[in-house]
């Protein structure tokens, strides 16, 4: 069992959405974020004076997976999230240790 | 050299200052005169001014309804252009518009003086009027903003405003109201009975006027990215205040009384009691009915198509205010009211992205102002006077008034369709009409001004749910 955690464009998040439904991977959570990697801060002006804003928005989407999928899935986000652009964003796969289902308490692969 | 050029520009100004300053004798710009000939005139110049005032106050109503209806990655975009709309339409009104469409008749088509309000027009009630007639002007440019917002660059709009005010809304206004061949050509005058076509404050001349010019807007311009999924399917995309449009919507109604009743440009009238009154019955007619309409429709009332009922019952009793009656007033605004919901989902359904609902609130419920005035006129009171001939509709034994309207109605379409795709057109062949897909999914306020409306929210789009279409991924 992994956690794919996904920083991808805010305009960009629809297309990694419907890609993934496409794979058959409905479940997801998705947060505002704010950010930065190695793209340089985007100008704003306010009043005629310009600033540098360099937390970016970004959207993070969350999706816990089984292992054998994972490879496939990042494939997924990737060209759905993909500009080509600095600032395109990051992925990051991380083990979880157990997954429970509130409703019903049941554990592992069919709690997902 | 170089004197040589200066002398040859100070001769040029001396030569445009003498013909501005040459001929400016006949008017009245102290006032004196004005109130010597008629010691009355200060009650009809707070009056027309006053109520001026409070159509320059539809723009924000018109800024806050169509920002509320946006989202919020263009809010800063939709501002911006309402702003502009206004003080680019002010200049080119001054400029241009003013004396193409109250200026002397040429032939039933143009005016041709009053350019730039020197010579004649620097006159305290030639100006009166400027500011009144300009504040109607500005009424129309702003319309088209809220159909198109969301993805037209912002320099398309700026071009849009100059050519709106300069000619297209004065030409047609001159027709109905500058002397023009709609409301005095003698063959519409015999068919109207001793008076040609009519719109007392402006259903087709302003709010028509706007409506079609959205239209074709809209057709060359498309939908919005989102707004239609894989199967043509229209889908919502929530604006991001509808306490915004609400407001808006109030500011709207509160500024048309000054709009309708303002329209007798003078407090002598007392007319204007009735035509407050029809004004405000037509608008709770239109919002009433839309209200009933979405609940049973869709099981609940919906709060913005009821906004855009009373708009549109606004929209339809602006040409009839002063010749109906109040009951007809709250016919006319249930009428609006079917056509504002019915017109918008019509249009929706045939892949025209109108954001606020403009074209059905203000082109077809303008065009239904036209006809409902022509229908309803009772005969109680004249052409912006008590005395007659008394205007009548189809319903009190004048058809040929009523034949008057259809006419103008069709003009108007013609006109403001013909001309607003023609100036669309040359724009999108020339500079292009459209921001690019990556700069309208970011957003106006960053791709067009580099600005943030809600600096302070977190700003994504993550929250809008938008499914896009297989051919946008």
């Amino acid at each position: 069992m992994k956690k794919i955690e996904a920083i991808v464009r805010p305009e960009r998040l629809e297309y990694v959405k419907a890609a993934l439904e496409e794979k058959g991977i409905t479940g997801m959570t998705v947060t505002e974020v704010r950010g930065r990697g190695r793209q340089k801060g985007m100008k704003i002006q306010f009043r005629g004076r310009e600033m540098e804003v360099d937390m970016l928005p970004k959207v993070k989407v969350e999706v816990v997976i089984s292992d054998e999928a994972v490879d496939a899935a990042i494939e997924t986000i990737i060209s759905a999230a993909r500009t080509g652009n600095v600032g395109d964003g990051k992925i990051f796969v991380i083990p979880v240790e157990r997954v429970v289902r509130v409703r019903t308490g049941e554990e592992g692969g069919s709690a997902v | 050299m170089k004197e040589r050029k200066i002398g040859k520009i100070v001769c040029i100004a001396a030569i445009a200052l003498l013909l501005v300053v040459a001929p400016a004798i006949a008017g009245d710009p102290s006032g004196a005169e004005t109130l010597k000939e008629s010691p009355g005139a200060p009650s009809d110049f707070v009056w027309t001014l006053m109520c001026g005032f409070l159509v320059m106050f539809m723009q924000p109503g018109f800024a806050l309804l169509e920002a509320g209806f946006a989202r919020a990655k263009n809010v800063a975009n939709v501002m911006m252009k309402n702003l502009m709309d206004f003080a680019i339409g002010s200049l080119a009104f001054f400029a241009i518009g003013f004396a193409l469409m109250m200026g002397s008749d040429m032939h039933g088509l143009i005016g041709t003086d009053g350019w730039f309000l020197v010579g004649n027009a620097y006159d305290v009630s030639t100006i009166e009027l400027w500011f009144f007639e300009l504040v109607f002007a500005a009424t129309a440019a702003t319309i088209v903003s809220g159909a198109i917002a969301e993805r037209p660059k912002f320099s398309v709009y700026v071009i849009y405003s100059a050519v709106v005010s300069a000619i297209i809304y004065p030409i047609y206004g001159h027709w109905l109201w500058g002397g023009g061949w709609l409301s005095s050509a003698d063959f519409m005058t015999r068919l109207g009975g001793g008076y040609g076509a009519l719109d007392f404050a402006g259903s087709g001349v302003v709010h028509a006027m706007g409506g079609y010019i959205a239209l074709a807007a809209c057709l060359l311009l498309g939908p919005r990215i989102g707004k239609y999924d894989e199967f043509g399917k229209p889908r919502a995309i929530p604006g991001h205040s509808l306490a915004f449009a609400v407001i808006g919507t109030f500011i709207l109604w509160f500024g048309w009384f000054g709009f309708n009743a303002g329209s007798t440009l003078s407090a002598h009238e007392l007319r204007i009691s009735i035509i407050a009154a029809n004004t405000n019955l037509a608008a709770a007619a239109g919002a009433v009915t839309a209200m009933f309409i979405t609940w049973a429709k869709n099981g609940k009332p919906d709060v913005g198509m009821t906004c855009n009922g009373a708009v549109g019952g606004l929209v339809a009793i602006t040409a009839p205010c002063a010749w109906v009656t109040p009951w007809a007033s709250v016919i006319i605004g249930i009428v609006a009211g079917f056509i504002a919901c019915y017109g918008y989902w019509w249009l929706e359904r045939r892949g025209v992205d109108d954001v606020v609902g403009a074209i059905p609130v203000h082109g077809f419920n303008g065009t239904w102002g036209l006809i409902a005035l022509g229908l309803f006129a009772d005969g109680t009171y004249g052409v912006y006077t008590t005395e007659g001939p008394l205007v009548a509709g189809l319903l009190y034994g004048n058809s040929g008034f009523f034949a008057c309207q259809i006419i103008s109605a069709m003009v108007n379409f013609a006109w403001a369709f013909g001309t607003g795709f023609i100036l669309f057109y040359i724009l999108k062949k020339t500079m292009g009409i459209r921001v690019s897909p990556e700069e309208e999914l970011l957003g106006l306020d960053i791709s067009e001004h580099a600005a943030i409306a809600y600096p302070d929210f977190v700003y994504a789009e993550s929250a809008r749910s938008v499914v896009i279409k297989r051919s946008e991924r």
